[in-house]
């Protein structure tokens, strides 16, 4: 024990880190912030340098080539004992990573964590958010599949779309003309050394500062924060009831961290590694690219906007959204703490969740995009052709084969594109349903060039048949007088 | 031995003057490292990204009807694999006159699939629509595909292609549609 104790000395003579380790350990942090809340920011630092770890694994076998990290990935998925597992390991460690980061950010929002003397901090947090996120889409493309092509083609269709810079930034962001080997080795110096180093160099200023500021308080309605008060009225907290940060707060972020570490490993273990989807070979075009869950919102945002909206939406939405969360401590950087006495910043949480969760869903189902193969794989469900004329079948065959059920569902098949047309009988009259397959509207092509007048006629009277039974099709109301006044 | 104000003037001066040695030097490194990051965008003014391409021989591309055609990107590197052949629509009007749409959908650039049964281009990605003249036809696109200038040589079709087309190059991408004629 001696000769540690001695040994423990001359590295301490040399580095003199032991007195500041020991202040740390010892200072005191506010006793109710010894407390489940307070292990996300912990827990994300946890994840970032377990990615770190697993990424330089990877990092072994790996070859950032347009031509061979496709390969690379399967070697490592297939060949090298355990690679699916640390390839698992990293991509659940990366949804993971997000997931705590977010959660981090919206508990340190509602706690008022942002406000005076924690400005600067929050704004690095901010950053940080950015970084991890850039990080999940860098890393996306690195797993080099059709999906990572496709999206990368997302990408420079957005970035092309920045008036007068466009072209230019598209040129940048995929290093030629075109998604190639360029692209990937640009990504892959974004994803393994500049977003990591600014991760790191942002993470130890974020972290210091939350040691020499003191973690923010546990907030109480009516403890109003002034900047006049506020740090001797801290001071006055953690001498008062002050608790030492190792081990009262720290135990509780220890094992939060391993918890978090083996639910990352169950995942990799249970649901395995990330793909790679099919080849990043441009030519197969039998491909509905997606992007990783976290993007999904975006996705789905993407095909709701108004087209003429979308531009604009697309370049000053996110600008507008990064400079309020960084202008966020300036305009109320003091006053109440607590998320009791702040409705708006619960409200805004709420929206916030709701709109993404809702978005993902989305996102997970496409709803606007037509099921390609519907008209070829997909049935009509049977009792729609019962007892119906040969005209009538004529129509149901001209819908399957002008692809109509890859945007319309019938019997909950087929695309959500359209409207489903289990009951359109009810909804349009005949001559509406010529006006609608001929001219289209709405939405929907015009098949006026596309379909014979026997083609339209059989296809509407197949349609006249899609009505519940006790409920009549939609009548021209002028037509029964038309057709007596002929009599 | 307290050091006069003089001399911490004189050390100070000395410290700016090397640190303003070190800014010149850190400008003069500064112009080519800009310049190799600006290469990608620099080098397409030199000879410039597109050419002329053939998509192969005529009777690939029957009358009335439309084909996927496939050509390399003419500027590739050895380790491009897979990535540098690319896929585009060719068209035959009327056994004279040829359309060929890249395969990026307007909007965001996924790649648009041919319906010759209902006469539609489809995009998997968010719905958008195109007829099979290249136009609009539903969904968030802004405007139809895009069009690549092409040629008749001999039996052979050739397209002017080189570049990934997408909607804020859509300008330049016409100009080169009016020279075709």
């Amino acid at each position: 024990m001696r000769l540690i104790g001695r040994v423990g000395e001359w590295f301490d003579q040399r580095l003199q880190l032991g007195r500041p380790i020991r202040d740390v350990m010892q200072h005191p942090v506010p006793r109710e912030t010894a407390s489940w809340w307070y292990v996300f920011g912990s827990a994300a630092l946890t994840i970032f340098i377990f990615q770190i770890v697993t990424g330089i694994l990877l990092a072994l076998v790996y070859v950032p080539s347009a031509g061979e990290a496709w390969n690379s990935l399967q070697t490592l998925n297939h060949q090298i004992t355990l690679g699916w597992f640390i390839r698992a390991l990293h991509g659940w460690g990366s949804n993971f990573m997000l997931a705590i980061v977010i959660i981090h950010f919206v508990q340190v929002f509602l706690f008022g964590a942002y406000k005076f003397p924690r400005e600067l901090t929050w704004i690095l947090g901010v950053f940080l958010l950015l970084f991890t996120l850039g990080m999940a889409f860098t890393g996306q493309v690195l797993r080099f599949d059709q999906d990572a092509y496709w999206g990368l083609g997302i990408g420079a269709s957005i970035s092309s779309r920045v008036p007068v810079l466009g072209p230019l930034l598209v040129k940048l962001l995929l290093g030629g003309p075109i998604i190639a080997g360029a692209t990937l080795s640009r990504f892959f110096a974004l994803h393994v050394f500049v977003i990591p180093g600014l991760l790191i160099g942002f993470v130890g200023l974020h972290v210091l500062m939350v040691l020499k500021l003191g973690v923010n308080e546990w907030p109480m309605p009516g403890r109003i924060v002034r900047r006049a008060t506020y740090v001797r009225e801290y001071h006055e907290l953690t001498a008062k009831e002050g608790v030492p940060f190792v081990p009262y707060a720290i135990w509780k972020d220890i094992a939060f961290s391993g918890f978090i570490l083996l639910a990352i490993a169950a995942c990799a273990v249970l649901l395995g590694p990330f793909g790679p989807g099919g080849q990043p070979d441009p030519t197969i075009i039998q491909t509905a690219p997606k992007p990783d869950s976290f993007f999904l919102w975006i996705y789905a945002l993407l095909s709701f906007l108004p087209p003429a909206a979308e531009t604009p939406i697309l370049l000053i939405g996110p600008l507008i959204g990064i400079v309020v969360l960084l202008a966020l401590p300036f305009f109320a950087g003091e006053g109440e703490k607590s998320w009791k006495r702040r409705p708006i910043a619960v409200l805004v949480i709420l929206v916030g969740a709701v709109s993404l969760g809702t978005l993902t869903h989305l996102g997970q189902h496409t709803p606007w995009s037509p099921v390609m193969d519907a008209w070829s794989g997909q049935t009509i469900p049977v009792e729609y052709l019962k007892n119906r004329t040969p005209l009538e079948h004529q129509g149901a065959l001209v819908f399957q084969s002008k692809q109509c059920h890859n945007c319309h569902s019938l019997g909950g098949e087929g695309g959500k594109r359209g409207p489903d047309l289990d009951q359109v009988a009810v909804r349009l009259t005949p001559d509406q349903l010529v006006r609608q397959v001929i001219q289209g509207g709405g939405n929907m092509p015009a098949y006026g060039k596309n379909l014979s007048p026997s083609e339209t006629a059989a296809l509407v009277k197949f349609l006249e048949t899609l009505h519940p039974a006790g409920q009549a099709p939609a009548q021209d109301a002028s037509r029964a007088i038309a057709e007596t006044d002929q009599h | 031995m307290t050091p006069s104000s003089n001399d911490v003037t004189r050390r100070g001066f000395f410290a700016k003057i090397a640190l303003l040695f070190n800014g010149f030097v850190g400008l003069a490194l500064a112009v080519p490292v800009f310049r190799y990051l600006g290469s990608p965008v620099t080098r397409e003014r030199k000879p410039g990204y597109d050419s002329w391409l053939p998509l192969g021989s005529l009777d690939k591309f029957p009358a009335g009807e439309t084909r996927l055609a496939t050509y390399r990107n003419p500027m590739v590197n050895a380790w491009d694999g897979e990535t540098a052949d690319i896929a585009c629509w060719v068209r035959n009007v009327d056994g004279k006159k040829f359309q060929v749409f890249a395969i990026n959908c307007a909007h965001l650039g996924c790649p648009v699939r041919w319906f010759a049964q209902s006469n539609l281009f489809m995009c998997p990605c968010h719905g958008g629509a195109y007829y099979q003249d290249g136009s609009r036809a539903s969904g968030p696109p802004e405007r139809g595909l895009f069009e690549y200038p092409y040629k008749v040589e001999g039996d052979k079709l050739l397209i002017h292609a080189g570049e990934m087309p997408t909607p804020g190059r859509s300008a330049s991408n016409s100009k080169g549609c009016s020279s075709c004629g």
